[in-house]
């Protein structure tokens, strides 16, 4: 049985509150009990992935719990929605479909939400800090506020996330709690060269090997450079969320929860210690890759989405020169408004890019229909884009992407992984 | 022969019906279509069988956390499987399946059960209180 507090017993028994707060401490309260926690924790924000159009039921499950006024009760930011609400046709739904999407993206602000519409909110201002208490969907988000911000949350999926969000409540267990977020395991990437451990490119290929290899169980990165960028342990994040069930990853030296390897492990003896070779890291890098591709069709950036900074680098590497095939940005809002405060928003345009903003690629039919090879620098990109696009994926640095658009070919350059 | 074993209640329900197997694991998200309620997954060896009123057996389920939206979808269109057998503990599919109760859309029960004895076709009966009973033949 759950323990609740009397708040939150008069919530769940319709005594105080709407029908729609009534109903989100009722999914809160049996879903505590599915997972066996035996109470509630107050959260303090909310990162909602129920936005994103999966058919009508959703809708009108989101558009009840609105009902009457109901409200979130703490910060909470959208992540994608299935339409770029700046440009509703580039979403290829027919016209009823388009329309529910729509419909669940508004009831989402009508209750309150943060409309940032992107998976890398803590790219947008939504950055809880160590040891706070929150419920956040979006599988690369959760891994990127447990594990680089240090807050604490379990991955909240459809549904239970806006629940958590009105009821402000969520269950807990697992990584809310101080005894679950001791790694386990270790990898050890020390022996690697010290520049394919600087390389941007390696970064979504260990995170892909980080979810194969550990799955559930938290773990801790050990060898790599403390001065990693955001962009590349984002990049790490969603990779192991995507290949594995990771929520929580600490790398030791970057991550406010090992300041050494040692403390991620709570000073107890991994389980196991995982030894990365280079030959590891080349399986990695190929799993994601389709093989023998020549020629590409279009390239897809942006999961998680770009950010400022890496619409800059992008900029800079393609020096001037025009893309030949179409080379798609996902993004937010927030750094949209970066890149037109200069005018590089339209630079990357001239040279052939395509905004995607609100949404992405891989959630939502946007690509060309006559599918074929998808060039990317995410791993998460690759690992979806077959299942949901029927673009065989693959996988380059940023260098290689850039280079395969402006001349159509595939380019690979392979001393990035020496 | 009728073999009787006892499975962990998640969501209760009465439930009879021919088993739907699945040989290698699987995320409702991306791999079961909302739309036809059939096995989309590429190279999956359940791929193109219809999931709609069998009762599932699923060792090894993939908590994508989008899978909540798919199986009330499946529920609200009358797709539904009559019943799931999980390998693991998840609670991103009862979630869908409490998200339909509470809009009145019906109920799917769902429970536990470490290394399920079961294969495609065979006939189950599953009891409320998790009993699940099944002719084999």
């Amino acid at each position: 049985m759950v323990r609740l507090s009397d708040h939150e017993k008069n919530v769940l028994s319709g005594f105080s509150g709407t029908t729609g707060d009534q109903m989100a401490m009722e999914l809160v309260v049996e879903s505590a009990e599915i997972l066996g926690a035996d109470s509630l924790i107050p959260v303090e924000s909310s990162h909602v992935d129920g936005c994103l159009y999966h058919g009508d039921s959703g809708v009108l499950y989101c558009e009840k719990l609105a009902e009457n006024g109901t409200q979130v009760k703490i910060p909470t930011t959208t992540n994608v929605g299935a339409l770029n609400l700046s440009k509703l046709s580039q979403t290829k739904l027919s016209k009823e479909k388009r329309d529910m999407a729509y419909r669940l993206m508004k009831v989402h602000q009508e209750m309150g939400c943060v409309p940032t519409w992107t998976c890398a909110p803590y790219q947008a201002g939504a950055r809880p800090s160590l040891g706070q208490q929150v419920a956040w969907g979006e599988s690369n988000a959760v891994a990127f506020t447990n594990s680089i911000l240090g807050a604490r949350t379990n991955r909240y999926g459809d549904f239970l996330d806006i629940a958590c969000a009105i009821s402000a409540r969520a269950p807990y267990y697992g990584l809310h709690r101080s005894e679950n977020r001791t790694a386990k395991l270790m990898l050890d990437v020390s022996n690697l060269s010290n520049k394919l451990l600087h390389e941007d490119a390696f970064f979504p290929v260990l995170g892909s090997m980080v979810g194969k290899l550990t799955g559930e169980t938290v773990s801790v990165v050990h060898g790599l450079p403390n001065n990693a960028t955001e962009d590349q342990m984002k990049a790490l994040c969603a990779g192991a969320a995507s290949t594995g069930s990771v929520g929580l990853v600490h790398l030791s030296g970057l991550t406010p929860e090992a300041p050494d390897t040692p403390t991620a492990l709570s000073g107890q003896k991994p389980q196991e210690i995982i030894t990365i070779t280079k030959e590891m890291v080349i399986d990695a890098r190929n799993s994601l890759s389709t093989p023998k591709a020549h020629e590409i069709d279009c390239v897809a950036l942006g999961s998680p989405h770009f950010s400022n900074n890496e619409c800059r680098a992008l900029l800079a590497l393609a020096d001037k020169k025009r893309f030949k095939v179409p080379v798609f940005i996902c993004t937010g809002r927030h750094t949209m408004a970066d890149l037109e405060h200069d005018g590089a928003d339209e630079d990357l345009k001239n040279l052939g890019v395509t905004f995607v903003v609100d949404t992405c690629v891989v959630v939502t039919p946007i690509l060309p229909e006559q599918t074929g090879i998808m060039m990317t620098n995410s791993a998460k990109f690759a690992h979806y884009a077959e299942g949901n696009t029927g673009y065989a994926p693959v996988f380059g640095s940023l260098i290689d992407c850039v280079k395969s658009a402006q001349s159509g070919q595939l380019i690979w350059d392979n001393s990035v992984w020496s | 022969m009728e073999l009787k074993t006892k499975s962990t209640v998640i969501i209760g329900g009465n439930a009879t019906g021919e088993i739907l197997y699945f040989d290698a694991p699987i995320s409702f998200w991306g791999g079961v279509s909302a739309e036809t309620s059939r096995v989309v997954q590429a190279g999956h060896p359940q791929n193109g069988k219809v999931t709609a009123k069998k009762i599932l057996v699923i060792p090894n389920l993939i908590g994508s956390s989008s899978s909540s939206a798919i199986i009330l979808e499946l529920i609200y269109s009358g797709l539904a499987p009559k019943a799931m057998i999980l390998g693991n503990h998840d609670a991103i599919i009862p979630i869908g399946t409490i998200a339909a109760k509470q809009m009145g859309w019906g109920n799917v029960p769902i429970s536990t059960l470490k290394n399920p004895d079961f294969k495609t076709g065979d006939w189950v009966t599953i009891h409320s209180n998790g009993e699940i009973r099944h002719n084999r033949s």
